[in-house]
Parts: structure tokens; C-alpha cells; sequence
């Protein structure tokens, strides 16, 4: 299949569904953690029981707020909930109290790094609703676990700005980093906090008119987005290339099989008959409450990012990897409050710690590593007391453990030997034993120190200064 | 006398002489039910059980005279069965909800246990709240305790005939565009339909949410107002409940209307309205200028279209109110091989016709295409329906008139018809529209069956609607007179 040419533009917008992290559901007094039985967590209105009403939770509004805020989106003074009606197994109520006309925020956009340059993607609009329930399908029938139903959640719908499947990562990435720094969310793509569905299509190159769009859903993972979206672009040239019509439609990601499958046709689409929920009232979103929430939302990525550059002197490629994710953010400086070193910081977190993460399947909340051991390492090395080479050993101990650097030095006796006079006696022992080494030495392959150096490094367990030991070799051969 | 027939007051001095006990009470509700309700069938559900436990409980409070005594002490009333009670069935006199034991209490369930009234049972109604003369019910009509050839009126019809019939010392209904007011008038007694937000809506299964309120059905205007003192209220659960102080009615009821300004709008008075429900009325404005208030003719010009307006706007919120009816989680539910099949099935067998008809007018109403001719059209004449009561009450205290065009109707006389049968609330539903409150309270009689008044007040004005409606019966005897029923002395089952 060909991917998109000189002759096709692909056209992409998003719409990403984020679950808030309040303490309980948006108009119900029920919890929303992840993973309990199925049905403990409802109570008669989130049921849907006869003459239950719903009351709006207003950290939910909130959190709606901050995050259509950090998004840079327009908030009008007044917010209001209305009702999409559908009947589905999964819905109580058969309406999802949604927003439809007086949306939270209007009118945003984020920033996001295409082939090094910055290209602002529009937000259409944000809104906040309620989630709906869970089926799962057994051989016999289905069952229906409502403990997510009432959930709040936050929809964001991109602009049709997005321009190959590439950006559209970028975007989502971007936009989960946003929200875990606003800290309304936990955005996890695995456990459903993020979720992803695309809207694709593709025109000529120089075409400004839209093509006909398909509706892309059932992508779970960075890696799904990616993929179904280069899937469905390949499709739809391959059909218009060979002389088809693209099809309004809905189509599901199968990651399995690695393709995109016809859900339904835009003549199956439901008519919601929006209207708005008489058992809520208005929203009144006045300035000061704006001014409060404007005033709680944190240093965003793209700030921090620039900060890092301008302060610590890190590239902006470091910068950004650095500031993709709060956690990792915060990490460095915690970091950077034990030790000066802000290069050195950037490096043990970028290589070694994310090195770590992607090889063994983790995440950071999964390792024990804190800035303050990870700068008291640093200093360690700055001060001699540690070969680089060591505080790769006390780096993983640490990430294992999260025993302070000095604790694991001790324990396991990995001191760097700087005393000189114990160096020699090794180096003049590791000499004795290679002569032939010596002698290509002295013909003149300069690498063969590097065989006489690692002889002495292993001799001694790695804790010779490697400083030390290069210029005592060099020193004794070529005396 | 029953003591069922007996003033507050006097039951207050009984009680605190210990001469009476609320068993004492119960047992005489359990007795009338049981002696005509096999004439009148205003009770779906009698909980004997549950009642005598809760008076046998008073009795005891009673004999160790500990504390102050609820307000509605050991009354016994009865619920309009959409009204959710815990562990206490409750159908919406629907098929769909037939066996539907509910597992929370609505608000105004727990002030009433609060206000200490025994729950003797629960009430017929049209299905769902839709219709005017208790024949939608899924199970039986409702007789009008005045002539159970006729109808008691809907779709409170059980709570209004209960007390009309000396069932229970009050009930409980629901008025979303007339359901407290027109089967009150029909059967001679005390409604009240509290402003929009005065009482909790939590647990009143919803027809159309921005309509329905919960009100008391009495005997007489005072006994109204203990219950409405009783149930009002802010309530954290309804967002659409009002925070507003609430004042004490019963101190209201002073008898001195002198000065009292009641407008009568000319379009209340006028065709449609029986000769002798216009006589009736007439009668009662005397009265009240009598009493020393001035009574002068006004126009609301947009009443004529209020009755279009509330049905869109009621089948549009009821369409999707009455969805989570899908067979899924409880209420009925058919054999079926597919999903679309399961909801088919069980909402078809589960609703009778009206509600069908109702969640068909509005779903199409709410359509894609048909929104803005409809629902947002209706919007704008609701407006124009309570702009005409603010122009009105910007001079004057009151608005009078008939609570319904005719008297009560033979069963059967207008099933078949469903517009005529919308024509019953054109009186009442500007009031749910505009969100007001207001009164009916019985003005006579018209070929032996009641004819009732309908007085109108400001939004949260119900201590001077109350005050006007009392001053009336103060001055009248139609509320003293009780309905002879046939099965009295014998069973007429």
C-alpha cells in the first residue's frame, strides 16, 4: 500500500476523551478508582433509578475549567449540560448528560513540534460530561459493570489541523502532558483515562475543500493511534487511486489484524435529540472563579521546557523529552536542588533511567529513584568518591531500592581507589603480565592502553579512578 | 365522626390528652379503605404491615411522652404512587413497574417520617402522571367518590379520592400541568401545587421534569398547609430546588384578606367554561370582595397557547425521562433473542397506550430537523406564558378562576379522544409554565358533583395563597361536605 504522496495531503483532527480524577463521579457522590468489582461503586442515581436527579460536582467544573484553560480556550460565563439521548446497555439513564451548545471552552490550541518547527493545532471546542458503563461479552450474553458510568470527563475536539498520523501523535502526547500537568488527570491510555478517536481524510495536494472523512474509533495505545491512522490514510488513497469513492463512515481499529474495519455508515448515525437537562441548572462561571483557576495552574511543558533551555543550557531536543512528562519533570528538578550539575541530571534521566524504563516495560511510578539520590550520585562522582562507571551500579541499586547513593556505596564497598601508590601496584602487575601489549604500545597502537586500563579496571573491581589509572599506565610506559 | 373528619387541632388535644393514639388513626384509615375502597379503587397498594408498625412506634413516643411530636403526628396519608418509597412498591400505575420495589426514599418521604405521618399506602394515578381522569391507569380507574359513574380526575385521581373519600387524613400527588389542582376540584377537595422548586423533586419518578412539583391533597386549606410546612424545602439532592427561607404557613391562615388584590383574566372565564363552574366562581368572588378584597377583571393574552406549549414541551422531557425504561437493570422485561429486540419487546408490553403516545410526540418533536419548530418554539411561548403572569402580579396579589372547565366527566366519556381530554388542564397548565403556585379549593357544586376554584399566587407566594383560600373556607361550608358513599354500610365489590 502507498502511504501519502506528493499528491495526496492527509487532513486529521482528534477528539479526546480525558477521565477527571475527582474523588467521586460528576453527579453522584459514588468513587471513581480504577479496578474495583464490577457495580460497587453506583448508588441509585448513577443506576438511573425512577426519581433519582442528578447535582453537578463542582471540582469537576473545575478541573473542566483549568484544563480548557491550559488548553488556551475561550470560557464563556455560563456553562450548561444537556441531554444526548441513546439506548444502549451500558447507559442507565438512556442519556448521557453531555454539553452541547455552551460548551466549557471554545476556541484553544497547542503547540507541538513538527520537523523541529512549532505548529499550532486548534481546539474546536471542550466539554465536559458523563462516562458511560462497561460491557463485556461472554459466549452466553453480556454483562454490564456500571462502576465507570458517572464518571466525569472532559471531551476535546482538535480543529482539522493535524496533517499526517505523525503529528497526530504529537498532538495526543502533547495534550496528555498538558493534562498531567494540570493535574486533572491521570490520562492513562491502557486504563481508559485517554482515549482517541480520529476523524481522517484525504484531498490532492493544493485542494482547500475537505475530502469525506471516515470516523476512526478502538484505538488503545500511542502505537494504535499511530498505526490506524496510517492504515486508514494508506486505505483511502488506495481507494481514490484506484478510481473509488471514500465512504462516510465510523471504523474500528483492529490491532490484531493490523487494520481498519466498517463499524457503521453515516445513514446508521443516531439522531441524539440534544436538548438541554432540565434537572440541572446553568453553570454561572464568573470572573473570580476564572481568576482562581487561572491562578492554579501549574509551569506548563512548553514554558518549562523553554526555561530549561534558557537556564540550565540543555538543548531543546533534551528540554522536551525532559518536560514530556511531569513526572520526569519534577524528577529533574528534585534533581537539580542536590546538585548543580543540570547536564549531568538531564543525561542519568534521559539514557539511564528512561533507558531502564523502556527495556524492562516500566513506568516511572514503578522505580524508587528520587532527585535527591540521584544528585547526592552526581555529586559523588563530581567530588571522585564514584567512577562514572560505579555510579551506573549504584544508579540501577537505587532505582531498585531507592537507598540513598552513599548507603549503597558503603554496603557494597564500591569507593573509587584514588591512592595512588595501590594503583600502581596494580598497573605494574597488569604490565608484567602483557607484555605483548606493552610492545604494540611502544609501536605505536595507541589502543592498546585501552586493553592495559580495562585489565587494571577489573583487577579492581571497577573502583579504580579510571582518571588515575589512564595516567599512570601512560606515565609508566612511557618512561 | 371520624376522626379522620376532625380538625388538626382537635386531633392535637386528643393526642396530647392521650385519649387517642395514632393506632387509633390507622385503624380507622385501614377501616374506611376497607369499607369503600372496593367502591373508589384509589389504592394500588395498602401497606397494613408497615403502617401498623410505624403507629404501633408513635404509640409508644406517644405513651413515654418523651420530646416534641412531629407536626403531622400520626396522620395517616396516602402517596401518589410515583412517588419512591423504600421497600414499598411503587408502579407509576404502569405495567413497566409492576413489581418495582424501590431501594431509596424520596425526599419528601423523609420529611414526612420526619413530620412522623403513617404511610397507609400508595395511590392510583394515571400511568406515568399522563392524563386527566385516572383511566390511563395500567391496572383500574379510580371512582369519583361524588358519583363512581364519574371520574375523579388525573392523574393524582387515587390521592384526591382517598381523601375525598375519608381514606387518609391527606395524601401526597404530583401536578405537571394539573394533577393536583383538576382532580381536587373534581372531588371536592383542598389541592395545592407549590411553586417550581419549593418541594424536592428527589424521588418523584419524573414525566416532565421542568413541570412536576409534589404538593398535598387535604381536606381543607389548613390541613394543606401543615403538610406543606411539612415538605418544603431546600434539598441538596435537586439541583433545581429553590434556597429560599420558608415562612410558616399555618401562622398565615389570619382570616384577613382586607385589601387583597385578585385578578380574574377574562380568558379564564370565557368559552369552554361550563355555565354553572362560572356561576360557581362568581359566587366565590363575591366572597372574597366581602372579605374586603378587590376583584377586577385582567387579560393573558397567551393562554390559548399554553396548552400547545406544555404538550411539546411535556412529551419532550418525558420522551427522554421515561428512556432508562429499557428492561436492563429492573422494571419489566421481555423474552428476547436480541438487544433492539429486549427494548422493542419490554417497553411495548411495559407502557400503555397515552404514555406510547406521549414518548412518540416527543421524541419526534426533539428530531433532528423538527427541534427549533418545536421544543425551541414552545421555549419561547412558555416566556410569553410567564410574562403574562408577571405583568399580572406586578398589580395585583392573586389570580382567580375556575380550576377546570366542567365538573368531573363519566368514565369512558373521553378516552377515545385525546384532545378533548387535554382540553381538562387549559385552566391549569399556564400555572405549571410559568412556575407558580396555586390552589384549588372547592366552590360548590354543579349537578352533585364539586366544582373547584383555582387561585393563582406569585412565585413563592404560597403564604398568602394559602391565607386567601383559607379566609374563603372560613366564610364558606363546600369543603365540609363529604361525598355519601353507596359502599358505605356495605361492600360494593
Amino acid at each position: 500500500m502507498s502511504m501519502a504522496n506528493s499528491v495526496f495531503e492527509i487532513v486529521i483532527g482528534l477528539e479526546v476523551h480525558v477521565e477527571l480524577q475527582t474523588k467521586t463521579k460528576i453527579f453522584c457522590g459514588c468513587a471513581t478508582g480504577f479496578g474495583a468489582e464490577p457495580n460497587t461503586q453506583t448508588c441509585p442515581i448513577c443506576l438511573g433509578h425512577p426519581g433519582t436527579l442528578p447535582v453537578l460536582n463542582r471540582q469537576a467544573v473545575e478541573y473542566a475549567l483549568k484544563a480548557a484553560m491550559a488548553l488556551n480556550c475561550e470560557i464563556g460565563s455560563v456553562s450548561r449540560f444537556d441531554r444526548k439521548n441513546y439506548f444502549y446497555p451500558d447507559l442507565p439513564k438512556a442519556y448521557q448528560i453531555s454539553q452541547f451548545d455552551h460548551p466549557i471552552g471554545v476556541n484553544g490550541y497547542i503547540d507541538i513540534e513538527v520537523d523541529g518547527k512549532t505548529k499550532r493545532i486548534g481546539i474546536h471546542r471542550l466539554h465536559l460530561e458523563e462516562d458511560a458503563g462497561k460491557l463485556t461479552h461472554e459466549p452466553d450474553g453480556s454483562l454490564v459493570d456500571l462502576n465507570r458510568t458517572g464518571t466525569p470527563l472532559i471531551e476535546i475536539v482538535s480543529e482539522p489541523d493535524l496533517r499526517s498520523p505523525e503529528e497526530a501523535v504529537a498532538y495526543l502526547e502533547k495534550l496528555k502532558a498538558i493534562m498531567e500537568y494540570c493535574g486533572v488527570s491521570d490520562v492513562k491510555m491502557e486504563q481508559g483515562s485517554l482515549r482517541c478517536d480520529a476523524n481522517i481524510s484525504i484531498r490532492p495536494v493544493g485542494e482547500t475543500k475537505l475530502g469525506t472523512k471516515t470516523e476512526l474509533k478502538n484505538m488503545n495505545s500511542f502505537r494504535a493511534v499511530l498505526r490506524g491512522l496510517q492504515y486508514e490514510a494508506a486505505r483511502q488513497i488506495d481507494v481514490v487511486e484506484s478510481g473509488g469513492k471514500i465512504v462516510q463512515e465510523t471504523r474500528r481499529w483492529d490491532e490484531a489484524q493490523g487494520k481498519t474495519i466498517s463499524m457503521r455508515s453515516k445513514e446508521e448515525a443516531q439522531d441524539y435529540r440534544y436538548f438541554p437537562d432540565p434537572d440541572l441548572v446553568v453553570v454561572e462561571i464568573d470572573e473570580a472563579w476564572k481568576e482562581r483557576v487561572r491562578a492554579s495552574i501549574p509551569e506548563l511543558p512548553d514554558a518549562r521546557k523553554a526555561r530549561y533551555v534558557s537556564e540550565y543550557g540543555l538543548t531543546p531536543y533534551d528540554a522536551g523529552v525532559l518536560t514530556s512528562s511531569v513526572k520526569l519533570s519534577d524528577l529533574f528538578e528534585d534533581t537539580l536542588k542536590h546538585t548543580d550539575d543540570a547536564k549531568a541530571a538531564a543525561n542519568w534521566l534521559m539514557t539511564d533511567l528512561l533507558g531502564y524504563l523502556n527495556q524492562n516495560g516500566l513506568e516511572l511510578s514503578d522505580v524508587k529513584l528520587t532527585g535527591q539520590g540521584l544528585g547526592e550520585m552526581i555529586s559523588l562522582i563530581a567530588n571522585g568518591t564514584i567512577s562514572g562507571k560505579i555510579a551506573k551500579t549504584v544508579f540501577k541499586e537505587m532505582l531498585e531500592t531507592g537507598k540513598p547513593p552513599k548507603t549503597i556505596v558503603e554496603e557494597q564497598g564500591l569507593v573509587q581507589i584514588s591512592d595512588e601508590g595501590a594503583i600502581l601496584e596494580v598497573v605494574d602487575r597488569v604490565i608484567a603480565a602483557n607484555p605483548q601489549s606493552v610492545a604494540d604500545y611502544k609501536a605505536g597502537k595507541e589502543k592498546a592502553i585501552g586493553f592495559l586500563v580495562g585489565q587494571v579496571m577489573r583487577e579492581t573491581k571497577g573502583k579504580a579512578n579510571p582518571g588515575l589509572v589512564n595516567k599512570l599506565i601512560a606515565e609508566r610506559l612511557n618512561s | 365522626m371520624s376522626l379522620l373528619n376532625q380538625s388538626l387541632s382537635t386531633l392535637q388535644t386528643l393526642l396530647d390528652k392521650k385519649e387517642i393514639k395514632p393506632t387509633d388513626l390507622l385503624e380507622e384509615s385501614l377501616a374506611a379503605i376497607s369499607r369503600v375502597d372496593g367502591q373508589v379503587r384509589a389504592f394500588l397498594t395498602v401497606d397494613e404491615e408497615g403502617a401498623r408498625a410505624a403507629a404501633a412506634g408513635l404509640d409508644r413516643e406517644l405513651e413515654s411522652g418523651n420530646g416534641a411530636r412531629g407536626p403531622l403526628f400520626g396522620l395517616p396519608a396516602g402517596i401518589k404512587d410515583n412517588i419512591s418509597t423504600e421497600g414499598l412498591r411503587t408502579t407509576c400505575a404502569s405495567r413497566f413497574l409492576e413489581n418495582f420495589v424501590p431501594v431509596y426514599d424520596a425526599t419528601v418521604m423523609n420529611r414526612l417520617k420526619a413530620a412522623q405521618s403513617v404511610t397507609v399506602g400508595k395511590l392510583n394515578m394515571d400511568e406515568f402522571a399522563m392524563g386527566s381522569s385516572n383511566e390511563n391507569s395500567a391496572f383500574f380507574a379510580t371512582r369519583n367518590p361524588w358519583n363512581p359513574e364519574y371520574v375523579p380526575g388525573g392523574s393524582s385521581g387515587g390521592s384526591a379520592a382517598a381523601v375525598a373519600a375519608g381514606e387518609v387524613y391527606f395524601a401526597l400527588g404530583s401536578d405537571t400541568g394539573g394533577s393536583i389542582r383538576q382532580p381536587a376540584a373534581y372531588c371536592g377537595v383542598v389541592g395545592l401545587k407549590p411553586t417550581y422548586g419549593l418541594v424536592s423533586r428527589y424521588g418523584l419518578v419524573a414525566f416532565a421534569s421542568s413541570l412536576d412539583q409534589i404538593g398535598p391533597l387535604a381536606k381543607n386549606v389548613e390541613d394543606a398547609a401543615h403538610v406543606l410546612q411539612a415538605i418544603a424545602g431546600y434539598d441538596p439532592m435537586d439541583s433545581t430546588s429553590a434556597n429560599v427561607a420558608i415562612p410558616d404557613y399555618r401562622q398565615a391562615l389570619t382570616g384577613d384578606i382586607r385589601g387583597l388584590r385578585i385578578a380574574v383574566p377574562r380568558e379564564y372565564m370565557g368559552e369552554g367554561v361550563a355555565e354553572e363552574v362560572r356561576a360557581r366562581v362568581q359566587e366565590a368572588l363575591r366572597v372574597f370582595e366581602s372579605l374586603g378584597a378587590v376583584v377586577e377583571e385582567v387579560s393573558m393574552p397567551h393562554t390559548e397557547y399554553a396548552t400547545a406549549a406544555y404538550y411539546i414541551i411535556a412529551c419532550c422531557e418525558a420522551s427522554s425521562n421515561l428512556s432508562r425504561f429499557d428492561g436492563v437493570r429492573y422494571g419489566r422485561r421481555a423474552e428476547a433473542g436480541s438487544l433492539e429486540e429486549l427494548y422493542v419487546k419490554s417497553r411495548n408490553e411495559g407502557f400503555g397506550k397515552e404514555v406510547k403516545r406521549r414518548i412518540m410526540l416527543g421524541t419526534f418533536a426533539l428530531s433532528s430537523g423538527y427541534f427549533d419548530a418545536y421544543y425551541l418554539k414552545a421555549q419561547r411561548v412558555r416566556t410569553l406564558v410567564k410574562r403574562d403572569f408577571e405583568q399580572v402580579f406586578e398589580k395585583y396579589d392573586l389570580i382567580a378562576g375556575p380550576t377546570t372547565p366542567t365538573t368531573a366527566f363519566r368514565l369512558g366519556e373521553k378516552t377515545d379522544d385525546p384532545l378533548t381530554m387535554y382540553l381538562n388542564d387549559i385552566l391549569t397548565i399556564p400555572v405549571n409554565l410559568a412556575g407558580v403556585p396555586a390552589i384549588s379549593v372547592p366552590c360548590g357544586f354543579s349537578g352533585g358533583l364539586p366544582v373547584g376554584l383555582q387561585l393563582i399566587g406569585k412565585p413563592f407566594g404560597e403564604a398568602e395563597l394559602l391565607r386567601a383560600a383559607h379566609a374563603y373556607q372560613q366564610s364558606t361550608d363546600h369543603h365540609l361536605k363529604r361525598p355519601q358513599l353507596a359502599g358505605e354500610g356495605g361492600d360494593a365489590r
